[in-house]
Order: C-alpha cells, then structure tokens, then sequence
C-alpha cells in the first residue's frame, strides 16, 4: 500500500514545475520518537516547517501521517501546488526579464535629465511628465515591489512550506538590499531564476549561480572589480584614465570578503586578510553587461597571475575558472558545512544551537556533496528538533508573525505592495536589509518594547479586519484575540 | 527588590534586558530620577544626500569661490541684500536660508567646523553614509554603528558597572536611544537596545479601550522569558510616553516648529527630553541635499532645504531654553560637493564638508576646523575643498567631553584624534 502511494507521488513529479528537475532518491522519514506527545509534534511540525498552521492542518498533516508529510515537504516538486502558482500568475510584472528593467530605468534616467536640463533653462515651465516615461517608472517600482509581495502570498498559500522558507532562508544568507543604486533592477531574476531554483538542491550550485547574479556583483561591488596595474590580464586591458574625480580603478575586495565571511566559512572559519585579496583576484572579471543586465566574464580585467586561496595554488593564465575553482574550494571547505549547518539549526531547532546536532548534520553536509535536502533532513527529523526545549522555543520574526497571522486566520494578502508595508513597519522590509549580514535570527534581536507596541498593533488590526493590503477571513474571536499575544510571538 | 534582580539573573536575561527590566519596575514605582534621567543629551542629525558645504557656511573672503560659481555663489554680505550671506566673521557666512541660526551664533552656542569629513575617497553615497554610520571609513565589515558601541562604552565604564558588593547592575533608561524612523538606522545598530519610533503618538496601542486593557493584562503576568519581559518593557514605556501627555505638549518661549516632517520630529526629540524618560541619545535624518541639478544660489531648491533646516533647529533650541546646557546638537552628512558649479546649474559628489555643533557648553561663535583654501591646488582631486579635520575628531570630542565616555578606541577603533576645541 505505501509503495503504491509513493509510487502514485512519484508519476506527478514530472507535471510540478519551478523547481530545478534532478532526479531526487525518495526521502523516507523514520517513525518518530520524541518527548513530545504524537500531538505536539505534529504542532511544532507545523510550526517550524511552515510558516504557520492554517485552520484544520493539524488534521490534515494527522490524517497523513505526519513522518509522510515531513516527507513531501521535502520534496517539494511532489507536492501539488497549483493554488499558489495560479495566484502567483495574476501578478503583472514578476516574469519581466532583467533586460527590460534595465531597459525602462535608462529610459526614465534619461527623461529625468532632459526635464532638469528644460527646467534650468526654462525655470518658469511645469514639467510635464510624458506617459511613456511615467509608464516606465510605474513598471520599474511595480515589478520591485510585486517580487516583494509575491515572496509574501507565497509564504501565506503554498502548500510547499518547507520550499519557500528555504527559498527565504537563501534570500536571507545571500542578502541584497534593494536601496542601494541599481540593485533592485536585478532583485525579481535574483528571485525567480537564481535562489528559488536552487533552494533545496546541491549548496555548490546556489553558491555559483549568486556569484555571477547582477544583483550580487552589484550589491558587493565585484561588477567594478579589476585587476590591480602591474598585473597581467588575458586580454590587453587599455586601463581608462581617470577622470576628474574618479577613484583609480583595482581590485575591490568587498565581494571576497563578504563570501567567505558571511557566505561560507563564517569569520572565524580560516581565512586571512591575504586570502581576502587572492579571492578578490581570482573574481576579478566577474562582472555586469550594462545593456542587458546580465552576468558577463571580461578577460581583459581579469587578474591572470598565479594566486594562493586557502593554501591550494591557482595557476597562471586562466580565466573564469579561477572563480569556479574559489567557489568549489569554499563550498566543500568543513569550516562552510558547520557554519551553514549551523544557522539551519538556529533557523529550525534554537537559536542555542546545540553542538552535536550541528556537528552530526554538518556530516551529512560533507558527505552528502553539499546537498542541502540531506542536511535539512538530518536537522528536522532529530530528536533535537522534537525535543521540549525546542517546542515553542523561538521567537517570530516580523515576516513570520505577519504570515503566520494571515494563515492562523484564513486571510490572504492582496496583489499589491501594500501587504508588505506592515512587515516593513514592523522593522523588516523585504530586500530591505542594508547590510549583507542579512536579517538576525534570534529573540533577543527582534523583542524590544517599540518592537512589542508594533506588533501588538498588527495583531489588533488584523483581527478587527482593519489591515490595508490584506483580504481577510473569517476571524474566529479567540483567535483573534490571541494573535497580540504572547504565546502567538513564539513559533 | 534585590531577590527579584538576583532571580533574574538565575534565570539567564541577557545584561541590557535586565538593566532595562529594573528601571521598568522602578518607574512602576514612581521613580523618576533614574541613570540618566537628567543627564546629557546628545542629537544626532544627519543630512542626508550630501549637502553642499560651500553654500551652507559661505567662504565669501575666497575670491576663488565667485570665481568658481557665476551663477550660484551666493553674494557677499557687503552687497546687504535680502540674499547676501550672513557675516559671520569676516571670512565666512551663513547661506541667508540659515538666518534662524545667526542669534545662535550670536549667543556663542554655535559653532561650525568647515573642511571636516572623511577620509575615504569613495564618492557613493551609499558608502559614505555607511562609513560615516559605522565611524570606520573604507571599512565595510563594521556590523554596528558608532552610536551603538557608544552605548556599549559607556555602559560598561568604570562608574557604571556594577559594583562587587552590589549585584545589582544600574538601571538603564529604555528611552536611552530613540532614532524617530521608520527602522533602526544604521548609526544605532547593534546589541544594545534603542527603539525606534515614526511618532510619539503612534507609541500606544492604537484601539479602544477593552482591547487595550486586555493587552496590558496578557503582558502582566510576570517577566520570565524574553517575550514577556519586552511585552513588560513595552507596557511600562506607554506609560512613561502617556505621562509625558504628547497631546498636550506645548512647546516653550515661543517656538515654532515648521510643520514639515523633520521640523516635527525635532518637536519630539524636545517633548521626550523634557519628559525625562532618561534619554541620551537622540538621532533623525532628513533628505533632500543631492542637488546636482539647478541647486540655485541664495534661493532655490537648496535654500528651500535650508529654511526648514534651520528654522526647525532654531525651535528646538528655543523650545529647550535653559536646558540646552545639557545637550549637543551635532548635524552631519556624508561628504561635500565640488567646489566648481557643474554645466546643470548644480554641483557634484565632493569630498570635505562642514557640519554644526551646537549646545549650551559649546565655543560658539567660532568657525572650527583648518580652512584649506580654494585655490586649484589647494583642492582635493583639483575639483574638492580638501579634508583637514577627520569627522571621527569631532563625534569622538563631543562624546569624550559632553557626555563623559572615556573608551573612545571602542567608539571609533583605530582612529586617534585631534583636539578641535569645541567643548
């Protein structure tokens, strides 16, 4: 019977789309055994594995089994989600390629110039702004904040929960913030074609696919990395004289410094500052072509010399591969599986991350080539994770408060940006973070009394049907009352 | 009192969290003069976009100035019109907009710093706002801004720390640090806890009445883990803010607020010190400055920013009266502008730019800092005024002299700075 169920799963994995299609071996879950009574663990299931239970899920994931339902959330491409991506389809602009963005942003820069240009030398003429351009600068913060609120509906209504916290988790490790210059032209593909592909698949992959995405090299700043003078480069590299105000051209080392710190060994993992520079070498030529707003290797900037990364000699003469070679060097280094097997811990057990646990599913990491399923299942099915002390032991961030709200209430975001707005005002705006250390994940981050006032608000409105952007349920009374509370906090 | 501090403590809250959580139950007590309670305040505001020194405190004794600006310089105060620059002492002036600001000069409260800023020569307002936040130029792995390790400076000095007999660590403000913002900024991230808030009147749970009550009661029951603990915080706050009756505020001595966004937060920042809720520091921002287009000379779009600028600062001040003696305002932006206009009427990313002290303690009536000149060669890059006082000198003397930090090297690592004089 259960093969005729897993193999009746298996014939619809070929009709799911948007996820990267590897064959995948079928997860099994062993039976459960925890501390926690068969109820609770199907409570605390819910809550850590989604972003929150809905109505009559605890029934559902019951009626399942709840070791089976573990198992489709990890296998997200078994899962049926054709609500979520009907709705997901109705958003105008989330399809538009980067070219376009880039495209319309020139278009309104240029406008912009001409009218300041009209009114210096006309100063008593209103501008009158042309529809084109007006259509353009619409579309540009449209498809900006359609990714944001997209990232919002689907946490509220996709039945692959584990998948887009995944998918925010990687947004979150690999952050970006969308004010800085032309960032948030390359923030949907970033979305769509970069991280929400790879979420659950091999960490190498993910790693390669943010090195090269525009809105990475942008953020970090490896788009105007360099060779420094003196070095050779594959091409002849004709170095432009500086302008009146402009900083010499070389290496800039942010982008190296950044992943290595905060994208795979973690600061105390074992690199040094010289290791920073030898990277930031190695990437030299990964960069941006402007009229597209793709990834382009140049050869003619790239640093060709020898170079040492972490103690493994880079030969002379080559080119993109001294990037791909840094990248595989990183991905498979033992100090980048405990560090990112840590912060799943701290994401889906506690935020005291117990050592052992980190250490036996940074072992499944490793052994598993970076599989990021594996090392997700090694985390969730442990006796950690259904332990007492992990039972309701974190704390929500406001992007989990607010969907787990929406949810607890059968509500659903509208299809504009103004859902986001509350998340904003709760002190977490979607690709909002400024700094790439991306978004804390602990209590103490997020719980101070302006916080506490903020969220108390929100719950208020909510439940009294008064939030702007939202559509919502039926509000049970008990549960409205409860989503200001304490206990609704914690996840 | 003490069996309940030490309970705490068994129980694991993090230092700030119990520090914070002492000074709730004793305001619940009524005890209102508490750590920093009347202490000194320190306002931070950052002009966001970077403002163009030249014409905010005008080098009119530099023939080189007019020479580099045809059509927006603003005139020489000889010429006494409406919009000449202000005198302020021979050499330089206010840009006419900042008139508000000349009775503060007058007093000897203000004192500008020309040529101040940052050493780093990016140009990306992005960075240099960063760098100027962080207080470590051409540093981007700073996680916390400088404000924060201030706190934490402080907190931990020698006069703070709790004392080996004394288990009990002093209590803490938790309005010690309020930014009026929408988020924290950069400035103040970091451990150590400050709130922001868009409004004082938005800090209170916004329904009628039973709602509200019944909130109060959720959060009552005890402080044992962090949830209720900030769920306690937060109740004891909107009643120190309720008690500070924002809707009633008058401001004193006649001052009057513009009624733009920052001129109104700077009405805040005055209610909150007057209320005594302990705060310390105080932080808002305000945009506007990138003028690369048409930016006018003595009035246009610069000078509009200016007029709310001033205007905003001089009510502040006014509204503060004696207790200006306790406070230093300390304006900010992230770099200055070419010293030459550019073809559209404006002027470009630059290098050093000037910013204002202001206070009771302050030596006003004193242009600070070491003028460069503006001769071709005297320029940064032959385009800048160059950079002769590091930004970090000034923040680091207001926080070593106003508000008695001695671990500077915490506040601004690696930096050593010169003495300015301006306390």
């Amino acid at each position: 019977m259960q093969r005729l169920i897993v193999g009746w799963i298996l014939v619809c994995a070929a009709c799911v789309p948007g996820t990267r299609s590897s064959p995948n071996p079928t997860i099994r879950v062993a039976s459960i055994k925890s501390e926690l009574t068969r109820d609770r663990q199907v409570d605390h299931a819910l809550s850590r594995l989604t972003y929150g239970a809905r109505p009559g899920d605890a029934q559902r994931v019951s009626s399942i089994g709840l070791e089976r339902w573990i198992a489709l959330q990890l296998s997200p491409e078994r899962v049926n989600d054709r609500v979520a991506d009907s709705i997901v389809s109705l958003y105008r602009t989330l399809g538009t390629p980067t070219s376009e963005l880039v495209a319309a942003n020139r278009e309104v820069r240029t406008a912009r110039r001409a009218q300041q240009m009209d009114s210096l030398r006309r100063p008593e003429v209103r501008p009158i702004a042309e529809p084109g351009v007006m259509d353009a600068r619409r579309d540009l913060q449209l498809a900006l904040g359609e990714a944001a609120a997209s990232k919002l509906m689907r946490a509220v209504v996709s039945e692959r929960q584990l998948y887009e916290q995944m998918v925010d988790f990687w947004e979150n490790h690999f952050s970006v913030f969308s004010g800085k210059g032309n960032t948030r032209l390359f923030i949907p593909a970033y979305d769509r074609e970069v991280i929400r592909p790879r979420a659950m698949g091999k960490f190498r992959d993910l790693l390669g696919a943010v090195a090269k995405s525009p809105a990475m090299l942008f953020y970090l700043d490896n788009a105007q990395s360099v060779a420094d003078s003196g070095r050779r480069t594959l091409v002849p590299f004709r170095r432009p004289a500086r302008g009146p105000g402009q900083a010499a051209r070389g290496l800039n080392e942010n982008y190296a410094r950044e992943l290595m710190e905060l994208h795979t060994l973690g600061v105390d993992g074992g690199y040094t500052q010289d290791d920073v520079i030898e990277v930031a070498r190695a990437l030299t030529g990964w960069t941006i072509d402007p009229q597209q707003g793709a990834f382009i290797f140049r050869p003619a900037v790239h640093d060709a010399d020898e170079k040492t990364v972490l103690g493994s000699r880079l030969s002379a003469l080559r080119g993109i591969e001294d990037g791909e070679q840094v990248l595989d060097i990183l991905a498979a280094h033992p100090s980048t599986a405990r560090y990112i097997t840590r912060k799943l811990v701290v994401r889906f057990v506690s935020d005291s991350a117990p050592s052992a646990l980190v250490e036996r599913c940074a072992g499944e990491f490793t052994a598993s080539g970076g599989d990021i399923r594996q090392t997700l299942h090694c985390v969730v099915t442990s006796p950690e994770f259904f332990s007492q002390a992990a039972y309701r032991g974190k704390v929500k961030t406001p992007f989990e408060l607010v969907a787990s709200a929406l949810r607890a209430t059968n509500s659903r975001p509208d299809l504009t940006p103004r859902s986001t707005q509350v998340i904003t005002r709760l002190g977490q705006p979607i690709f909002g973070r400024q700094t790439p250390d991306g978004w804390p994940d602990r209590a103490e981050d997020w719980m101070n009394a302006g916080a506490m006032v903020n969220r108390v608000n929100f719950g208020l409105q909510l439940a009294t049907g008064r939030m702007p952007g939202v559509k919502v349920g039926v509000v049970d009374p008990v549960v409205g009352a409860s989503l200001s509370s304490p206990e609704f906090q914690r996840r | 009192m003490k069996n309940g501090a030490l309970a705490l403590v068994t129980m694991g809250l993090s230092p700030t969290l119990l520090r914070r959580t002492i000074f709730a139950q004793e305001l619940a007590r009524g005890a209102a003069s508490l750590g920093n309670a009347r202490g000194k305040v320190l306002i931070c505001l950052f002009q966001r976009g970077a403002a163009d020194a030249l014409n905010v405190v005008v080098p009119h004794g530099e023939q080189a100035y007019y020479r580099m600006r045809p059509t927006i310089a603003v005139p020489r105060p000889t010429l006494a019109t409406a919009n000449s620059a202000i005198d302020l002492d021979g050499f330089f002036g206010l840009h006419p907009a900042l008139a508000p600001l000349k009775p503060l000069w007058t007093q000897g409260i203000l004192a500008p710093v020309h040529a101040v800023g940052s050493p780093s020569s990016t140009r990306s307002h992005f960075d240099a706002q960063d760098y100027m936040e962080s207080g470590t130029p051409d540093s981007k792995g700073t996680k916390d801004g400088w404000l924060n390790r201030y706190l934490a400076a402080k907190g931990t000095c020698a006069e703070c720390a709790p004392s080996a007999e004394s288990r009990e660590p002093r209590a803490e403000s938790l309005f010690r640090a309020v930014a009026f913002a929408q988020q924290t900024p950069r400035i103040l991230m970091g451990p150590e806890a400050s709130v922001a808030m868009n409004s004082i009147e938005e800090f209170g749970i916004r329904s009628n009445g039973p709602a509200a009550a019944n909130i109060e009661s959720m959060y009552a029951t005890g402080r044992a883990d962090v949830v209720h603990a900030a769920g306690g915080d937060m109740v004891e706050a909107m009643k120190a803010l309720k008690a500070a009756n924002p809707a009633q505020y008058q401001p004193r001595n006649g001052a009057e607020y513009p009624r733009s966004q920052f001129g109104q937060r700077l009405r805040q920042i005055a209610q909150l010190i007057k209320s005594d809720v302990g705060l310390e520091i105080a932080f808002a921002d305000v945009g506007g400055w990138d003028t690369h287009i048409n930016q006018g000379g003595a009035t246009g779009q610069l000078a509009n920013r200016l007029g709310d600028f001033a205007t905003a600062i001089q009510a502040l001040v006014t509204d503060l009266g004696d207790r200006m003696s306790d406070v230093v305002i300390l304006t900010m932006s992230e770099f200055g502008r070419t010293a030459r206009q550019n073809g559209s009427g404006g002027t470009d990313h630059g290098h050093a730019g000037c910013l204002f002290v202001i206070g009771g303690s302050v030596k006003g009536g004193k242009v600070h800092g070491r003028w460069p000149g503006l001769e071709t060669e005297q320029l940064n890059e032959r385009r800048d005024l160059a950079l002769t006082t590091d930004f970090r000198s000034v923040f680091g003397e207001v926080v070593r002299k106003h508000l008695g930090a001695s671990a500077l090297d915490r506040v601004f690592p690696g930096f050593v700075g010169q003495e300015i004089g301006l306390l």
